[in-house]
């Protein structure tokens, strides 16, 4: 006879969306189950972001120290280039990635979460059998949370498989492939990529699209892409990857087959909803598409049956699963609440970084907005220079409203602009006019002068250009 | 140059201090003799001070709500000649108690916010090249997500408002807690905005009324009579048949100049005739004193509701007005105390006191006395009963007499003894009218 639990709320998945889910379900005094069968924190905490984010600093420290050791720079020079130990790094990376792994579950343990871990699945929207270490258990719940994320999409021609990794093998290796060939040019291919670039592999990048990072426009690209043609990542546009045989990809590009020879080959053609093999099919709820259909309250078309993060739907990103946990959760307890954000920011951790929140110029003159806009470029900004960091091509940008200067969109690319997301979440969150980020006095020296350089050039009177 | 130092004057009744209410006036001001200084609330009236001189204020002191003592200086105004201080040659500049007033002089606040918007972007230098122009601020298109702060959308989720109905007056649109607050205090108070569906949502909103100006004089005139005086209630009921046809037949055959009659020219003539006989009634008790001044005249108070509250008008000499000039004196003492603009006399000095809701009289009411008087007669509302006549149910035009006395002066006896000789005149109307 399996143990059976009763609970008011069961969590099916302990990544960002399902244990913030969790805490807050502890907060509001909700009796919880969260179930997991891996361990806890989910892709971005143990395959995803955090470790991808360990690896890129690990690569970029190489680089200068390679740099410094080829040729004197900013007055630096090393006798020897740097001498990389990947197993080492790969197991600091993973101290990191117990570091939050324990946090997450220490959070869960004072919250009063049941974690029961196993592979859940449910054989009725409100009955979920775990096949646990000590057993089976049954866990009946009034309220579901899904969130069982995503996982990386396989080309169905080229399956994962020995040298065909996704992402999270990548950042597993425990040896550097002297070529690296990557399969798709958006945010996860280029930031993997580049990192291994850094390390010294040779890298090339097919994308079918005749653009990388088809998310943001032409001009945040630019510095990238730049980057990319001078470290000698070779791209290749408007290519199609046919077939992999023999460690080589064949590639067609503009009616001529291309055969690339590679040690691995990273495919990150993006991610899937995690919708297999957990009794989805069992719960009786709508999908959209390929992901579970949701509300503004993430409940789904099942009575008491709530779905976040990127079961859901796009952007598949983790502050937006817990945005989405909050209210789920608060609406479960009872509370009147609605997912409905003014912008979710996202930030792209390439060689320079990108962030971006609301409407790119283009996307706002399509909305009607009769836009005006202005970027700043951090050649001109002290900050920058100081880190050498000038010279990239990065700026950033203000999209404001013609007609009354709301905020509707900002973006930067360069070194180190992931920060500047929040100065970017908040203004638009709050609604602010061209003269509010003009009249907010910016930190000297900071790359946060330039939102304010930005603002002022959009008004017409900016004083370092 | 002199200054002229303007003292609050006694206003009577032995008031000690006054509320300032409303100033006409602030530092720096040219007026002229006569012109409008202050307007000051006693524990009954409204009272405009005028100035006596011509002048400059230098001072205006005490912020509206402010109470200030009687015989304190209350305005400073610089005239020509010595004036009537000599002392204070000190720059009033100097004197910190002048300077709240500049803030408090009341000022036309919502217009200054209904402007803000606008005024905003105006003082945007726009530069001559890639400026974006002068600004127009457009109402939400239709469709357009309402703009607000999660702050501010996740207060109107808990409260089941609809953003989208609620009027903005923050920069580009931008809906603020004041918004919230401005849309939640119409829709209690049933000045439409609907709460978007979710009728059902908990209400969590408390608003802070502070009790100043009339509110507080109301408040503090309740709470001393119910305080000092141990109410006695006695209800009795009046067949009012009769009367009604009388008032219904002199409202039909009256002069084009005569008032219209209600049924309270008639109750205070009955007042009239019965008082004299029960002198502790018509009276005004000085506990503190230990004093009952039993006064021959019959001075009615009429409690009227205004805008601002209950407040106390008077007909004074009652007993010198048939029903047609007692009809006229009330609607002018009632019109007096509705517009605010009573003077001290109107509102103040009765010996007795009327309270009706009319329509609303109800069935039984248990009126507060209105200190220093001793007893208030509530008429309760006039309605068609069946009652027991002659053997026969008959159907009769009853009303309930509600009143209260104080019974430290006037004793139950006495007090039901009265109420019935005056039931016994209004079911006798003729009785009224006859020596």
């Amino acid at each position: 006879m399996p143990e059976t639990i009763k609970t008011r709320l069961l969590i099916l998945g302990g990544g960002p969306g399902g244990y913030v889910a969790a805490i807050r379900a502890g907060q509001l005094g909700v009796d919880t189950v969260l179930v997991e069968g891996d361990r806890l924190g989910g892709t971005c905490l143990i395959r995803g972001c955090i470790p991808s984010k360990a690896l890129i600093h690990v690569a970029s420290k190489f680089e200068a120290m390679a740099e410094a050791a080829r040729e004197p720079k900013d007055g630096l020079s090393l006798g020897a280039g740097p001498v990389l130990d990947m197993a080492q790094t790969v197991a600091w990376k993973e101290t990191v990635v117990d570091k939050l792994n324990g946090g997450v579950t220490a959070l869960l343990k004072r919250a009063k979460t049941r974690v029961v871990s196993g592979w859940g699945r449910f054989s009725d929207a409100k009955t979920c059998h775990v096949e646990t270490a000590d057993g089976p258990i049954t866990i009946k719940a009034e309220s579901v949370v899904l969130a069982t994320g995503s996982v990386a999409t396989a080309l169905p021609h080229i399956p994962f498989g020995g040298d065909v990794i996704s992402s999270t093998e990548a950042l597993a290796l425990e040896a550097l492939p002297k070529r690296l060939v990557v399969i798709g040019a958006g945010y996860i291919g280029l930031e993997l990529g580049s990192a291994f670039r850094k390390f010294g592999c040779e890298v090339t990048v097919v994308e079918a699209q005749d653009r990388i990072l088809p998310l943001y426009d032409e001009a945040l690209t630019k510095p990238v892409r730049t980057w990319l043609e001078k470290a000698g990542v070779t791209l290749h546009l408007s290519a199609k990857a046919t077939g992999w045989a023999d460690g080589e990809l064949t590639v067609e590009q503009d009616g001529k087959t291309l055969r690339l020879p590679a040690d691995k080959l990273l495919v990150t053609v993006g991610r899937r909803p995690n919708t297999q093999g957990w009794g989805l099919e069992e719960m009786g709820v709508d999908m959209a598409g390929a992901f579970v259909k949701v509300g503004d309250r993430m409940q789904t078309s099942m009575s008491g049956v709530y779905a976040i993060g990127d079961l859901v739907g796009e952007p598949m990103l983790e502050h937006k699963a817990a945005a989405q946990a909050h209210v789920a959760v608060e609406v479960i307890a009872g509370q009147n609440r609605t997912f409905d954000p003014a912008t979710i920011a996202a930030v792209c951790f390439t060689e320079p970084e990108i962030v971006s929140a609301g409407l790119l110029p283009k996307e706002a003159e399509a909305a009607g907005h009769d836009p005006v806009s202005a970027i700043f470029p951090f050649q001109a900004n002290g900050r920058a220079l100081s880190m050498g960091a000038g010279d990239s091509g990065g700026f950033v940008r203000v999209v404001a409203r013609k007609a009354d200067h709301r905020v509707v969109g900002m973006q930067a690319v360069g070194a180190h602009v992931s920060e500047l997301s929040a100065e970017f979440a908040m203004s638009i969150e709050m609604g602010v006019r061209l003269e509010d980020l003009a009249g907010i006095i910016h930190v000297h020296p900071t790359l946060s002068e330039a939102v304010h350089e930005a603002a002022l050039r959009a008004l017409g009177h900016a004083i370092h250009i | 140059m002199g200054r002229f130092v303007f003292k609050l004057p006694d206003l009577g009744e032995g008031t000690a201090e006054a509320e300032i209410v409303a100033w006409h006036v602030k530092v720096g001001d040219i007026i002229k003799e006569d012109d409008l200084l202050v307007d000051m609330l006693t524990d009954k009236a409204t009272v405009e001070l005028t100035s006596p001189v011509h002048g400059k204020v230098l001072e205006a002191n005490g912020a509206v709500g402010d109470m200030s003592p009687v015989g304190g200086p209350i305005v400073v105004i610089e005239v020509e000649g010595d004036g009537n201080s000599v002392a204070e040659t000190a720059p009033p500049a100097a004197k910190p108690a002048a300077e709240p007033v500049k803030t408090a002089a009341p000022e036309p606040e919502p217009a200054s916010v209904a402007e803000a918007p606008e005024a905003a972007p105006a003082r945007v230098p726009v530069a001559k090249s890639g400026g974006t122009g002068a600004l127009a601020i457009p109402s939400r298109a239709e469709g357009e997500k309402p703009l607000a702060s999660p702050a501010v959308r996740r207060r109107a989720e808990d409260l089941g408002i609809k953003l989208g109905h609620v009027p903005a007056t923050g920069p580009a649109g931008v809906i603020t807690h004041e918004d919230l607050d401005a849309f939640i205090a119409r829709a209690q108070s049933g000045g439409g905005g609907s709460t978007g569906g979710a009728g059902l949502a908990k209400r969590t909103a408390v608003e802070e009324v502070k009790v100043i100006g009339m509110r507080r004089a109301i408040a503090r005139q309740m709470q001393e009579s119910k305080r000092r005086i141990p109410h006695f209630a006695y209800v009795e009921e009046v067949d009012m048949t009769e009367l009604e046809e009388l008032r219904v037949h002199l409202n039909a055959t009256k002069r084009a100049d005569q008032p219209k009659l209600t049924m309270l020219p008639f109750l205070m003539r009955a007042l009239v005739r019965v008082l004299p006989q029960y002198p502790q009634i018509n009276a005004r008790f000085d506990d503190d004193a230990g004093v009952v001044h039993r006064h021959a005249g019959v001075h009615i108070g009429i409690a009227t509701q205004t805008t601002s509250g209950l407040m106390v008008p008077v007909v004074k000499h009652a007993e010198t007005l048939d029903v047609w000039a007692a009809a006229t004196e009330v609607a002018r003492v009632a019109e007096i105390a509705r517009s605010g603009k009573g003077s001290k006399d109107d509102l103040s000095g009765s010996t007795i006191t009327i309270t009706s809701l009319g329509p609303l009289g109800g069935v039984v009411t248990t009126p507060v006395i209105n200190h220093p008087e001793v007893a208030i007669i509530g008429p309760n509302k006039i309605v068609d009963r069946p009652v027991v006549r002659h053997g026969q149910i008959a159907v009769r035009k009853m009303m309930n007499l509600s009143s209260s006395f104080d019974h430290r002066v006037v004793d139950g006896f006495d007090a039901a003894e009265f109420i019935q000789r005056v039931k016994a005149m209004l079911e006798h109307p003729a009785t009224l009218f006859m020596d």
